[in-house]
């Protein structure tokens, strides 16, 4: 038990970083911290030996969301307001911490081998996955086989996710409510397409986060990895390009209809291969259906199909949901205090003419 | 055509669930509305077919997800129960679009239709999704696809208060779906599984083995499921959400909400109070029914119904109506008897029908006289009769008179109130009914007795009144020949409350 200090180190991290996001006024700072809190999590997940949630956590909650945060601030404002102290607020929050506190009671011990969950369905997908489906990675079995139906309600999720943004952000009610109003070019912090070695970082780094991104889609079956992961990470180096040149020039690579295309496109894909196994006489996502004769290679292909749908509609949406957050044109703000800080204008700055990269310039 | 009926449970999901990606990728107004239509009206024939085959067996039927029996896999199940909810959601969902067809031409701005029709398609699939699951975790799952819908289908109202409504079911509804994750989680560690009917047996040998002793993970658990659903369910103290959803959101949606989304999460209830934990244990050793459950719904049934008397719109007003409606729900479980539940499952269909036929009738007035303001309802019996009337056949049916499908199901509470010897009780339902005939007369006077403004005009929107006099015409239906689906009922609940057996042994013999 090695890792136990480790983990206890992590563990009052997590709560230093959770006390101060919770007590800090500038939302520029609880979102970075955030992004830190995610990341302490990953490591956790990685201590406890689930690589695949560790991996998630670390693309989505340290990197997508936190784009996201900043995004929404770049919108807004990056000050919360005073708001008065809520006693019950307070109250309910206590209570509920206490009911978690006891019911870690009654629970089995930490890493009991008599625990009901290594007896239920858990130990039938360490001893059968492999006769059963063949694929190293038992997660993988688990998430696109097994409970397979539960990742297209995921992916069904993603999905809703990025309609409901584009409905939200772009309805009649919400332009109506947001005017332009043009940055003043002096004024201005600068941008981050203007610092030479970002840019330069950023062009040497993208091919290679793509390439990342195709490896983990098509290793997930042998490693940690999947859909959900590549298609993060696939969209993210999208999120960098856009972060350094600006939305427009990532429009230019990925226009808008392509990608609410690829959103739909994904899901349809997962659930085609659902119901292309009822049309082979098999139930809903019964991959063995594919050839009777010989069940895991039907497995495999389902498999591999259905994790292509993940990663598609996932790095899609993701991507739309970035460019509508930074596509919208800045509120009109209340006037802030002197001595605030600037918000950050990483994201937003959809007015300013685009300067297409060119080769070799910094 | 028997090859696809073995299909029926998953392809009522499947059908609404993949429309919607089609319809986001057709983009085309005219073809997304046609084909939302089409899709909700299969699934709702599905949803029926599923209630005959239900009806044909006795023992519920199970779907294999993916080929893997439960509990490897998960699993669809056709129980009476969950038959019964689906085919009510699914008709409801399919008249809702009927009347959004004229509605969302005003209230979704233009080329974004596509969208809000794929919104309502995955907010079916969600709702029908967590009815017919048979698995813990796939229930969280569809929530999360019918809440995150559901919020913005209500945003897309066209006031600008339609966003605060929305934020604020967005941040409650978020952590009700939370607190019910939290308490999955804590039954995955003290069980070891997912599957419903497994989860239910296992709990059942936890609390054998220790009968006085209370298991505090598995009691944690429980209570974080309750809160999480009562939150989404609209329980007093809490329904803050649900009067401002519901009056702000599109007027389709509002019909479509109020019909089906408690009623889903209502069947969730009676799922994780009777089947997870076992009715033994919740109503007898936690007592959760009479000293928890009945006092909250009484409140709420007072309260609800108090407040609607004095809102300034017709929507607030049934809105708040809705609140006291779900305490009925409610009081009827926290008997913890058959026929409690039996008298539950009759008022969840009776009031779906009943309310989403209404806030069609509310989309008939909006359309006729360009507010729901009840102040500007005068004279609308001699304006629009036909519309009047049927606010008021809608308005019998919420108080309960004989003829309605509102006098069965209140007749089956007050008949489980006394069987279980709850005479005080029977007599406050008897008096909260009463105060639904002072909400529901207050709109009738402004409607009959007060003289139509001169200079106003009205008009006429027939296609409005289609699935309003639909929905309050099966209201009046059940109302007077209510036999089958009491019978229905009583075998639903009957199903519910039997001993949960143990899954037969897996192929592989896994367990081992």
């Amino acid at each position: 038990m090695t890792e136990l200090p480790l983990e206890a180190v992590l563990f009052v991290f997590l709560l230093v970083v959770g006390i101060v996001v919770g007590r800090l006024r500038n939302l520029f700072g609880a979102a970075m911290l955030t992004g830190i809190f995610s990341f302490l999590s990953a490591g956790l997940f990685t201590l406890l030996t689930a690589v695949d949630v560790a991996f998630t956590e670390a693309a989505v909650g340290a990197g997508i969301s936190t784009v996201l945060f900043l995004a929404t601030l770049a919108l807004t404002d990056d000050t919360e307001r005073e708001s008065e102290r809520s006693w019950l607020a307070i109250g309910v929050v206590s209570l509920t911490g206490l009911a978690l506190f006891f019911g870690t009671f009654d629970m089995p011990a930490f890493g009991d081998p008599d625990a009901p969950i290594h007896h239920g369905v858990g130990r039938h997908y360490l001893m059968h996955s492999w006769d059963e489906i063949g694929l190293p990675n038992v997660v993988t079995s688990v998430l696109a086989s097994y409970r397979g139906y539960d990742t297209f309600g995921e992916l069904a999720v993603v999905f809703t996710a990025g309609i409901g943004v584009l409905l939200l952000l772009r309805s009649k009610a919400a332009v109506m409510g947001a005017k332009a109003k043009p940055i003043p070019v002096r004024s201005r912090a600068p941008y981050v397409r203007e610092m030479p070695i970002v840019r330069a970082v950023a062009k040497v780094m993208l091919p290679f986060i793509l390439l990342f991104a195709l490896y983990v889609q098509a290793h997930g079956d042998f490693g940690p990895g999947g859909g959900f992961q590549a298609g993060v990470v696939f969209a993210a180096a999208f999120i960098l390009y856009g972060l350094v040149w600006g939305p427009r020039a990532v429009q230019g690579i990925a226009p808008e209809r392509m990608l609410e295309g690829g959103m739909a496109f994904g899901v349809l894909l997962y659930g085609g291969v659902g119901v292309a196994a009822l049309f082979a006489g098999g139930t809903f996502l019964d991959y063995s259906a594919f050839t009777p004769e010989h069940p895991s290679h039907g497995q495999h292909w389902g498999i591999f199909l259905v994790e292509l749908g993940v990663g598609i509609t996932v790095s899609a949406v993701m991507v739309v949901i970035y460019f509508v957050f930074t596509a919208r044109p800045r509120p009109r703000l209340p006037k802030r205090k002197k001595g605030a800080l600037a918000p950050p204008r990483l994201t937003a700055v959809p007015e300013l003419p685009v300067e297409t990269p060119k080769e070799g310039s910094s | 055509m028997s090859g696809l009926k073995a299909h029926f449970p998953v392809l009522l999901v499947v059908v609404p669930l993949l429309t919607a990606p089609l319809l986001a990728l057709i983009r085309q107004k005219q073809v997304a509305r046609a084909l939302a239509l089409l899709s909700a009206l299969a699934t709702a024939v599905i949803g029926w077919g599923l209630v005959i085959a239900a009806r044909e067996q006795v023992e519920p039927l199970s779907y294999h997800l993916g080929g893997w029996p439960p509990p490897i896999g998960i699993e669809y199940v056709v129980s009476q129960a969950s038959a019964f909810v689906v085919a009510i959601v699914s008709s409801i969902a399919a008249l809702g679009l009927l009347l959004g067809t004229r509605e969302t031409r005003k209230e979704v701005t233009e080329g974004q239709q596509h969208l809000y029709y794929a919104a309502y398609l995955l907010c079916l699939a969600g709702l029908l999704g967590m009815a017919i699951t048979g698995d813990a975790f796939n229930v969280f799952v569809f929530l999360e696809i019918s809440s995150l819908s559901t919020y913005s289908l209500v945003a897309m109202g066209n006031r600008r208060r339609a966003f605060s409504a929305a934020f604020n079911y967005l941040i409650l509804g978020t952590i009700g779906g939370t607190f019910v994750l939290i308490g999955i989680g804590l039954l995955y560690q003290v069980t070891g599984t997912l599957n419903v009917q497994d989860i239910a047996h296992r709990v059942q040998e936890l609390e054998d083995v220790a009968p006085d002793s209370h298991n505090l993970t598995l009691l944690v658990a429980f209570v974080f499921m309750i809160v999480g659903l009562g939150l989404k369910l609209a329980v007093f103290p809490l329904h803050q959400w649900l009067p401002g959803a519901y009056a702000e959101a599109p007027a389709a949606v509002s019909a479509f909400l109020a019909g089906t989304a408690t009623k889903v999460i209502y069947f969730q209830l009676l799922r994780t109070t009777v089947v997870f934990f076992g009715a033994a244990h919740v109503f007898g050793a936690l007592r959760f029914g009479t000293h928890v459950l009945m006092p909250l719904s009484i409140a709420g049934m007072f309260i609800g119904s108090i407040a609607a008397i004095y809102q300034p719109t017709l929507k607030r007003m049934l809105a708040y109506s809705s609140v006291g409606q779900v305490g009925y729900l409610t009081l009827a479980l926290s008997f913890g008897t058959e026929a409690g539940v039996q008298a539950g499952l009759l008022h969840l269909g009776a009031h779906a029908v009943t309310k989403a036929g209404l806030f069609c009738v509310v989309a008939a007035i909006v359309a006729g006289v360009g507010s729901n303001r009840i102040q500007r309802l005068n004279g609308l019996g001699k304006r629009m009769p036909i519309v009047a009337f049927a606010f008021v056949l809608g308005g019998v049916g919420l108080i309960g008179v004989p003829g309605t499908s509102g006098f069965v199901s209140k007749w089956a509470l007050l008949q489980a109130a006394f069987a279980s010897e709850h005479y005080l009780v029977a007599g406050l339902v008897l008096l909260s009914s009463l105060v639904a005939v002072v909400y529901v007369w207050r709109i009738v006077e402004v409607m009959y007795f007060q003289a139509p403004p001169v200079d106003e005009k009205t008009t006429h929107d027939n296609l409005a009144m289609v699935p309003a006099l639909i929905l309050l015409g099966a209201s009046v239906l059940f109302g007077l020949f209510p036999d089958q689906v009491v019978e229905l009922a009583a075998d639903a609940a009957h199903q519910l409350f039997l001993e949960p057996g143990s899954l037969p042994p897996l192929p592989t013999g896994g367990h081992g």
